[in-house]
C-alpha cells in the first residue's frame, strides 16, 4: 500500500521535476526579458528615456552599451524595448532593425538586411536589387526623404558594434550617425559591445558624429547580490501548477542559499567571475543532477558542479594518455627545464626518453622509434606539443622543433591523478637526475 | 501639354442635369449631364457623357485625361456622385523603363487610349476639372507639333502596359462619336465681373491678408484627412515609378509655352477679383510696378485700365483655358469632403509667394533704376545689397516676423526657366521635391513648431504620398510626434545638432569667403574649385549649405543667375566612381553605370554644347574619392578648367595638406589654390553658438554653457560634441529635478556631471568591478612585467607569477583552464591586448592602460 503511494508519489515529482527543469532551462539557456534586472536601474532609465523620447518625439539619438561579456547589455536593451513596445502609442509607431556584426560581416549584407527588416523591399514592386551601390542610394534616399515629426522613428540595434566598425570607411556607421544627427528619419542607433576601446575604434568623422553617449554595465554588485541573483534564479515562479511542489522548491533553494558550503561555492564562482553566465552554467550542471529519486537539489550537487566548472582541460587529456606518452611529456618537461624553455624535436626528446629506459629497464619497455614516433604525432594531435613554425613539407619531422604547452604544474598535478603509474615513472617526474 | 496654375482656389459645385434614369440591375441613378460651377457661379460647365475630361491627380500640370462613359449616383448616404471613365495616358505617365517602347520622340501633346482592364475606371465624379478637346488621329497621320491651342489632345495609339498599339478602327469611330458639340457646353457667366470694384489693398491689410491666409491653411491642415480622391488610378500611378523625374521632363518639355499661359491667366483673374484667392491678389499687386516688363514680354500692350475694360478679351481667354481655373491643388484634394464652410484653404506652397514678392518690392527701391540693364558689376552691387539685407535679417533674429520671413522664403532649387519672378511664384510645389529643398522646409516647419508650439496644429497630416514615388520611404508614424512641452525639451529640440539653425554664428568671415567666391563664378559664367578643409564638427558642410541657401535665394530674385546645385558625399558612395553615377543622375536624372556615366559627364563638360547654367557641386568627404589612379579626383577637378563647363566644385575634406599629401601633382595643380581653412572653434564662439541657439529659452545658467564651452574647446573644438553634452545636461538635470516638478534650468553640476560622462575614461571602474581573479591576474601581469622590464609577457609567465602570488597569500590558486578564462575576458573589452586566436601557454600579453591606472584602480579598496 505505502510503496504504491511512494510510487504514484514519485510519479507526479517526475512530472513536475520535468516542468521545474524545462522551466529553468529556459531561464539559463534563453535570455528571458522576463528575468529582473540587477543594479543596473539608473541605465536602464537612461536607455528607456533616450528610446522613449526617440519613439515620441522624433529625436534621433545614438548611444553605446558598453560591458563585458555577459554584464546583460543584450538583456538590457530587450527589456527597454519590451517595456517601449508596452506603450500603446509607441507600439505602432516604431520600427526595429536588429543587426549583429557576427552575421552582417560587411555593409553590403548589412544593408540588404535593413532593406529586409524595414520591409522596404517590396515597395518597388517587381524591381530587385541590382548592385550595391543601388541598394545603398535607395536606402540613404529612403531616409532622408522623412522628418522628425511625420516619419516613424526607427530603432536600429547593432550587436557587436565594434565588428561594424572594420567595414571599409565605416561607411554603414557613418551614414547612421549622419542621419542621427540631420533632420532626416528620426533614428536612433543603439551599438552593443564589450570593448572599452571602442570610440578610438571609430574614425575621426564618424566619432564627431556619434553623440558620445555611452551607457556602462560594469557588473558591479557585491557577494550578497550575487547570492539574490542566485535564489532568484533558481526559484520557481508563481504560476508554477503544483503550489505544494513549488513551495517545497523554493524552501528548499532558500536553505540551499543559506547553507555554509553552498556560500563558499558561490564565493569561489564569485571570485572567479562575476559574469552571471557563469552562474548559469553552474546552476545549468547541478540541475541535471536531479532527479525523481532524488528531487531537491542539494549542497553536493552544487559542489560537485563547480567542480566540473573549474576543472581544468588540459590535465583531463592528460589523464587519458598511455603510458609511453606520459613518459614523452615527462622528457619533454625535463628538455625545458635543462635548457630553458627553448623549443626541442622528436630526437632530442627520443634520446631523453632513450636514457630513462636504458637505465630502469625493466619497468618500461622500450618502444621502437617509430612507435615512439607515432606517440609524439598523437600528442601534436591533442595539442599538447605545438611547432614552432608552421609545418612545412620538407623538413624532417623528427627534427622539427616543437613546444610543450603545458606547465610543470599541470603535468604533476595530472601525474598524481593518473591511474596505475609506475612508480619509476613517477619518480622520474619528480626529478631528471632520479636514476643516478 | 500646357502649364496649369494651381494657385486658384475655388470650390466647385456639382450638379446633376436632366432627370435621372434609373437603372433597375444596379439600383443607382444614372445621368446623362453633370454641371460643375465655381463657388461664385462666374462660371458653369456642363460636361455630359462621352466627352473627354480633366480628372484631379497628383500632378497638378498633367491632370489625368478620361473619356466619361457614364455618370451615376452611389446608393451610399450621402450620396456620392460617381463617374466611370476610359482612361488615357500621358506620355510622362508610362513608366520610364518602358518608355522607350514607343520608338520615336512623343508629341507634346501626345496621350494614349489605356486599354488595361486592370484599372479601376470607376471614380468620384467630383475630382472632374473639366472637359478637354481630345482628337483621335488615324494612325498614318502625323501629331500636330505647333497648335495654337495647347489645349488640343492627340490620341493615336493605345498603350497596355506591355506595348503601345495603333487604335483598332472600331474604336477609332466609336471615340470620334461624341466630340462635337461638346465644346459649346461651356458658358462663360460673364456678366458676373465684378472688376470695376477691384480694391486697392493698402500693406497693412495686404499683411493681415496673409496671415489670415494662413491662419486658414493651418486650419485646414488640422483636419483629418479622408483620401476621398480617385484612388482608381493606383495601378496607373503605381506603373508611373520614376515620378519627379518625369515631372521634371514634363516641365523641361513644355517650357516654351507655359510663361504665356500663365500671364493669361493672370489677366483673366484680375477681372473678377471676387473669385480670386488671397495669393492671386497679392500677385496681382505685385504686377503692377513691373508692368511694363510683363507686357513687353507679352507682346501686348495692355495697362491696369485696359485689364478692366475688356471684359470680352478676358472671357475669351477664360473660354480658352477653363481647366486653369477650376485646377485644384494636390494637397487640398484630401479636404473635399469637409470643404464646407472654407473659403479659401490655401496650401502652404501657395502662402509663400507673397514673400517673395514683398522682397522684391522693397529692393525694388534700391535698383529700380538699374533693373532695365544688368551689367554684372551692377548685378554685383544688387547681390550684395541682397546680402546686407540677409545679414540685417539675420541679426534681428529676435524680431519675430523677420523669423517668419526667413521660414518663408523657400528656394526653390532648381530654377528650370529662366523667366520672371511672377512666374517662378506660380510654379507648382514641382521644384520642391529636390531634397534639399525639402529638408529645408522641413526645417522650417521645425522652427515654426519651436517658436508657436501651442498654436501649431497638434496632429499633422500625413503626407499621403501616393504609390508613384520614385523611391520609398520610411512608414510614416501613425500617431504624430509629440512636441516638446517644458523649457528643457524646447532647449532639448533646439540643441540638437539636427537643428540648423537660422544663422551660422562665427563663422561670417568663411561665409562670405564662400559666397563671394561662388558668387564671383556665377557671375562670370566661369567654373573653378575650391578646396575647404577642417576638422570634423567645424561647420563646413553647414556653411556651404547655407552659402547655397543664399544664393538660391539671390537667383530667384535675379541677382545671380540660376544655377544647378548638386551635392555629392564620398562617404555616401560604396566606391568612388559612384560619383560619377550620383553626379550624373541629379544632374540629368539618368541612370548610368559608372564608366558610362563618366562618359557622359565628360562629354557634358568638355563640349561646347548649348549654353547651360552653371552647375555649383559640393564634393563631401573628398578623400574617399582617392583612388589609385586617381581618375576620379582628376575628372573633378579638370571639368572646371574647361571653358564650356561652368562647374564650380566647392570640395570639403578634414585634412589641410590633403592635396599634398594624396594628390598627384597633376590633380592638386587643377584644384588651384583657392583653399579655406575651418579652426576649430575657441570657447568664446562655441558659447556664442550655444547661445543663440538657446536664445529666449531660459533653460541653462550662463556659467554651465561657459563649462561646457571650454571643455570642449580644449579638447576638440568640435559643435556637434558641445551641443550633445548640452542635450545630455538638460536630461540630467530633468532627471535630478523630477521629484519637486518645478522647471529646472541646467547648472554647473550638471554640465560637469555629462562633460564626466563623455569624456571620462571607463577602464578604471572597468578594472574596479572586475571580479578578485581578474584582479588578480592584472597583478601578476604587473609583477611579471616588473621583473622582466618588458611590456609584454606570455601567458605561461604571467600564470606562475599568478600563482606564486595566490600562495604568498595563501589562497587556493586557480587552474589553467579558469585563469585562461580570464585572460580572454579580460582580452575581450581590451584592457589587455592579446594575440587573436591563440589560447596557449605562449599567448603574448600587453596591457591596454598604463602600469599606473592599474595600480591606482587596484589600490583603492
Amino acid at each position: 500500500m505505502s510503496s504504491r503511494k511512494s510510487k504514484s508519489n514519485s510519479l507526479i515529482h517526475a512530472e513536475c521535476l520535468s516542468q521545474v527543469q524545462r522551466i529553468l532551462r529556459e531561464r539559463f539557456c534563453h535570455q528571458s526579458p522576463h528575468s529582473n534586472l540587477f543594479g543596473v536601474q539608473v541605465q536602464y532609465k537612461h536607455l528607456s528615456e533616450l528610446l522613449k523620447r526617440t519613439a515620441i518625439h522624433g529625436e534621433s539619438n545614438s548611444v553605446l552599451i558598453i560591458g563585458p561579456r555577459g554584464s546583460g547589455k543584450t538583456m538590457l536593451i530587450n527589456h527597454a524595448l519590451r517595456e517601449l513596445m508596452e506603450i500603446e502609442e509607441v507600439s505602432e509607431n516604431v520600427l526595429q532593425v536588429h543587426l549583429n556584426g557576427l552575421l552582417q560581416i560587411n555593409d553590403k549584407i548589412a544593408l540588404k538586411e535593413i532593406t529586409r527588416q524595414l520591409n522596404l523591399e517590396n515597395v518597388v514592386g517587381d524591381k530587385v536589387f541590382g548592385s550595391f551601390a543601388e541598394n545603398f542610394s535607395f536606402l540613404l534616399e529612403a531616409l532622408k526623404k522623412g522628418d522628425r515629426t511625420s516619419s516613424c522613428p526607427v530603432i536600429f540595434i547593432l550587436d557587436e558594434f565594434d565588428l561594424f566598425a572594420h567595414h571599409k570607411n565605416q561607411t554603414l556607421l557613418y551614414n547612421l550617425f549622419d542621419i542621427s544627427q540631420s533632420a532626416q528619419t528620426p533614428i536612433a542607433v543603439i551599438g552593443l559591445t564589450c570593448r572599452l576601446d571602442i570610440l578610438e575604434l571609430l574614425e575621426k568623422r564618424v566619432k564627431s558624429r556619434f553623440s558620445h553617449r555611452q551607457i556602462y554595465l560594469m557588473n558591479s554588485f557585491g557577494f550578497p547580490q550575487y547570492v539574490k541573483i542566485f535564489k532568484e534564479q533558481l526559484s520557481l515562479p508563481a504560476e508554477f501548477p503544483d503550489k505544494l511542489f513549488a513551495e517545497k522548491w523554493n524552501e528548499n533553494v532558500q536553505c540551499l542559499s543559506e547553507e555554509r558550503s553552498v556560500q563558499e561555492v558561490l564565493q569561489k564562482h564569485f571570485n572567479i567571475s562575476k559574469n552571471l553566465r557563469s552562474l548559469h552554467m553552474l546552476l545549468m550542471l547541478s540541475l541535471n543532477r536531479v532527479t525523481a529519486s532524488h528531487p531537491f537539489m542539494t549542497a553536493i550537487d552544487l559542489m560537485e558542479a563547480s567542480q566540473l566548472c573549474s576543472m581544468d582541460s588540459k590535465a583531463n587529456i592528460v589523464h587519458g594518455l598511455s603510458v609511453l606518452e606520459i613518459c614523452l611529456i615527462i622528457a619533454m618537461k625535463h628538455l625545458n627545464d635543462i635548457y630553458e624553455e627553448e623549443p626541442f624535436n622528436f630526437q632530442m626528446v627520443y634520446n631523453e626518453f632513450q636514457k630513462f629506459v636504458q637505465r630502469k629497464a625493466h619497468s618500461v619497455y622500450n618502444f621502437e622509434k617509430p612507435v615512439v614516433m607515432k606517440a609524439f604525432e598523437h600528442l601534436q594531435q591533442l595539442e599538447l606539443i605545438k611547432p614552432v613554425e608552421r609545418t612545412s613539407g620538407n623538413s624532417q619531422r623528427e627534427y622539427q622543433l616543437m613546444k610543450l604547452l603545458l606547465d610543470n604544474t599541470q603535468i604533476m598535478n595530472a601525474l598524481q591523478k593518473y591511474p596505475n603509474c609506475p612508480t619509476d615513472v613517477r619518480q622520474w617526474a619528480t626529478s631528471s637526475l632520479s636514476w643516478l | 501639354m500646357a502649364h496649369y496654375p494651381t494657385r486658384l482656389k475655388t470650390r466647385k459645385t456639382y450638379s446633376w442635369v436632366g432627370r435621372p434614369l434609373l437603372d433597375r440591375k444596379l439600383h443607382y441613378q444614372t445621368y446623362r449631364e453633370m454641371c460643375v460651377k465655381t463657388e461664385d457661379c462666374s462660371t458653369e460647365i456642363n460636361i455630359q457623357v462621352g466627352q473627354f475630361v480633366l480628372i484631379k491627380g497628383d500632378d497638378d500640370e498633367n491632370p489625368f485625361v478620361a473619356k466619361l462613359l457614364e455618370l451615376f449616383e452611389d446608393d451610399s448616404d450621402p450620396p456620392k456622385k460617381c463617374a466611370q471613365v476610359q482612361w488615357f495616358v500621358r506620355f510622362c505617365e508610362i513608366p520610364v523603363r518602358k518608355q522607350h517602347l514607343l520608338g520615336r520622340k512623343p508629341a507634346a501633346q501626345e496621350i494614349f487610349w489605356y486599354d488595361y482592364p486592370a484599372c479601376n475606371s470607376s471614380i468620384n465624379a467630383e475630382t472632374i476639372i473639366g472637359p478637354v478637346r481630345v482628337i483621335l488621329l488615324p494612325p498614318n497621320d502625323v501629331v500636330p507639333t505647333d497648335l495654337k491651342n495647347e489645349k488640343t489632345l492627340f490620341v493615336k495609339l493605345s498603350w497596355n502596359e506591355k506595348k503601345f498599339r495603333p487604335l483598332s478602327p472600331e474604336l477609332f469611330a466609336e471615340l470620334n462619336k461624341p466630340q462635337e458639340g461638346a465644346a459649346k457646353c461651356q458658358k462663360p457667366v460673364g456678366a458676373k465681373n465684378k472688376s470695376a470694384e477691384s480694391p486697392a489693398w493698402t500693406p497693412a491689410e495686404y499683411v493681415a491678408k496673409r496671415i489670415e491666409s494662413r491662419h486658414s491653411a493651418s486650419k485646414s491642415r488640422q483636419t483629418p484627412t479622408h483620401p476621398v480622391t480617385p484612388r482608381a488610378r493606383k495601378r496607373l500611378e503605381l506603373a508611373g515609378l520614376g515620378n519627379s523625374w518625369m515631372s521634371q521632363q514634363a516641365s523641361c518639355a513644355t517650357l516654351d509655352s507655359p510663361g504665356r499661359t500663365k500671364r493669361k491667366v493672370a489677366f483673366s483673374e484680375i477681372t473678377s477679383p471676387s473669385k480670386r484667392s488671397q495669393p492671386d491678389k497679392l500677385q496681382t499687386l505685385s504686377q503692377a510696378p513691373k508692368a511694363p516688363e510683363t507686357t513687353r514680354e507679352n507682346g501686348l500692350s495692355y495697362t491696369e485700365d485696359d485689364k478692366k475694360a475688356s471684359p470680352e478679351r478676358c472671357m475669351i481667354l477664360r473660354t480658352r483655358i477653363p481647366p486653369l481655373k477650376t485646377i485644384d491643388i494636390r494637397d487640398e484634394r484630401t479636404l473635399t469632403p469637409i470643404r464646407g464652410g472654407r473659403r479659401s484653404s490655401v496650401v502652404p506652397s501657395v502662402i509663400l509667394k507673397p514673400e517673395n514678392i514683398e522682397k522684391r518690392d522693397a529692393k525694388e527701391a534700391e535698383t529700380q533704376n538699374e533693373a532695365t540693364s544688368t551689367p554684372h558689376r551692377v548685378r554685383r552691387k544688387s547681390s550684395l545689397l541682397t546680402m546686407n539685407r540677409i545679414r540685417r535679417q539675420l541679426r534681428f533674429l529676435g524680431n519675430s516676423k523677420s523669423d517668419q520671413e526667413e521660414k518663408e522664403i523657400l528656394p526653390a532649387a532648381e530654377i528650370s526657366d529662366s523667366s520672371s519672378e511672377d512666374e517662378e511664384a506660380s510654379i507648382p510645389p514641382l521644384p520642391r521635391r529636390t531634397p534639399r529643398t525639402v529638408s529645408r522646409n522641413l526645417q522650417s516647419s521645425l522652427k515654426s513648431s519651436l517658436k508657436t508650439p501651442t498654436k501649431m496644429p497638434k496632429k499633422r497630416p500625413k503626407p499621403r504620398t501616393t504609390p508613384c514615388c520614385a523611391t520609398p520611404q520610411i512608414r510614416s508614424r501613425i500617431l504624430a510626434a509629440q512636441e516638446p512641452a517644458s523649457v528643457l525639451e524646447k532647449a532639448r529640440l533646439r540643441l540638437h545638432v539636427s537643428a540648423v539653425p537660422e544663422s551660422l554664428p562665427c563663422r561670417e568671415q568663411e561665409f562670405q569667403d564662400i559666397y563671394n567666391f561662388v558668387e564671383s563664378k556665377l557671375l562670370d559664367n566661369t567654373g573653378g574649385c575650391m578646396y575647404i578643409s577642417g576638422v570634423p564638427g567645424t561647420g563646413k558642410t553647414a556653411t556651404v549649405h547655407e552659402v547655397i541657401r543664399c544664393l538660391q535665394q539671390a537667383a530667384q530674385a535675379n541677382d545671380v543667375p540660376p544655377f544647378h546645385y548638386i551635392e555629392v558625399n564620398g562617404m555616401k558612395l560604396t566606391e568612388p566612381h559612384q560619383v560619377y553615377v550620383q553626379i550624373l543622375q541629379k544632374l540629368t536624372g539618368q541612370k548610368a553605370t559608372a564608366s558610362h556615366a563618366a562618359e557622359l559627364l565628360a562629354k557634358r563638360f568638355c563640349t561646347r554644347g548649348s549654353p547651360q547654367d552653371t552647375t555649383v557641386l559640393l564634393v563631401d568627404e573628398l578623400d574617399l574619392l582617392w583612388t589609385h589612379k586617381q581618375d576620379v579626383m582628376y575628372n573633378l577637378f579638370d571639368w572646371p578648367t574647361q571653358k564650356k563647363a561652368r562647374l564650380v566644385v566647392l570640395a570639403i575634406a578634414n585634412t589641410m595638406d590633403l592635396p599634398e599629401r594624396i594628390m598627384m601633382n597633376r590633380v592638386s595643380s587643377r584644384l588651384g589654390l583657392t583653399r579655406m581653412s575651418f579652426q576649430p572653434y575657441t570657447y568664446s564662439q562655441l558659447q556664442q553658438i550655444l547661445r543663440s541657439r538657446l536664445r529666449h529659452l531660459k533653460a541653462f545658467e550662463d556659467d554651465a554653457i561657459q563649462l561646457v564651452a571650454r571643455k570642449v574647446a580644449a579638447l576638440s573644438g568640435d559643435a556637434r560634441r558641445c551641443l550633445d553634452i548640452c542635450r545630455r545636461a538638460t536630461e540630467i538635470c530633468e532627471f535630478s529635478q523630477q521629484k519637486p516638478n518645478s522647471p529646472g534650468l541646467v547648472t554647473i553640476a550638471h554640465s560637469m556631471e555629462a562633460v564626466d560622462e563623455m569624456f571620462s575614461s571607463s577602464y578604471i571602474t572597468a578594472i574596479k568591478n572586475s571580479s578578485i581573479l581578474e584582479q588578480g591576474f592584472l597583478r601578476a601581469i604587473l609583477a611579471e612585467f616588473h621583473r622582466s622590464g618588458l611590456e609584454e609577457a606570455t601567458f605561461q609567465q604571467i600564470y606562475s607569477q599568478h600563482v606564486a602570488l595566490c600562495r604568498m597569500e595563501g589562497l587556493p590558486y586557480p587552474t589553467m583552464s579558469e585563469t585562461m578564462a580570464v585572460c580572454s575576458r579580460l582580452g575581450s573589452c581590451r584592457l589587455l591586448l592579446v594575440e587573436p586566436s591563440r589560447n596557449d601557454l605562449l599567448l603574448r600579453v600587453r596591457l591596454n592602460v598604463s602600469q599606473d591606472d592599474v595600480l591606482y584602480a587596484l589600490k583603492e579598496e
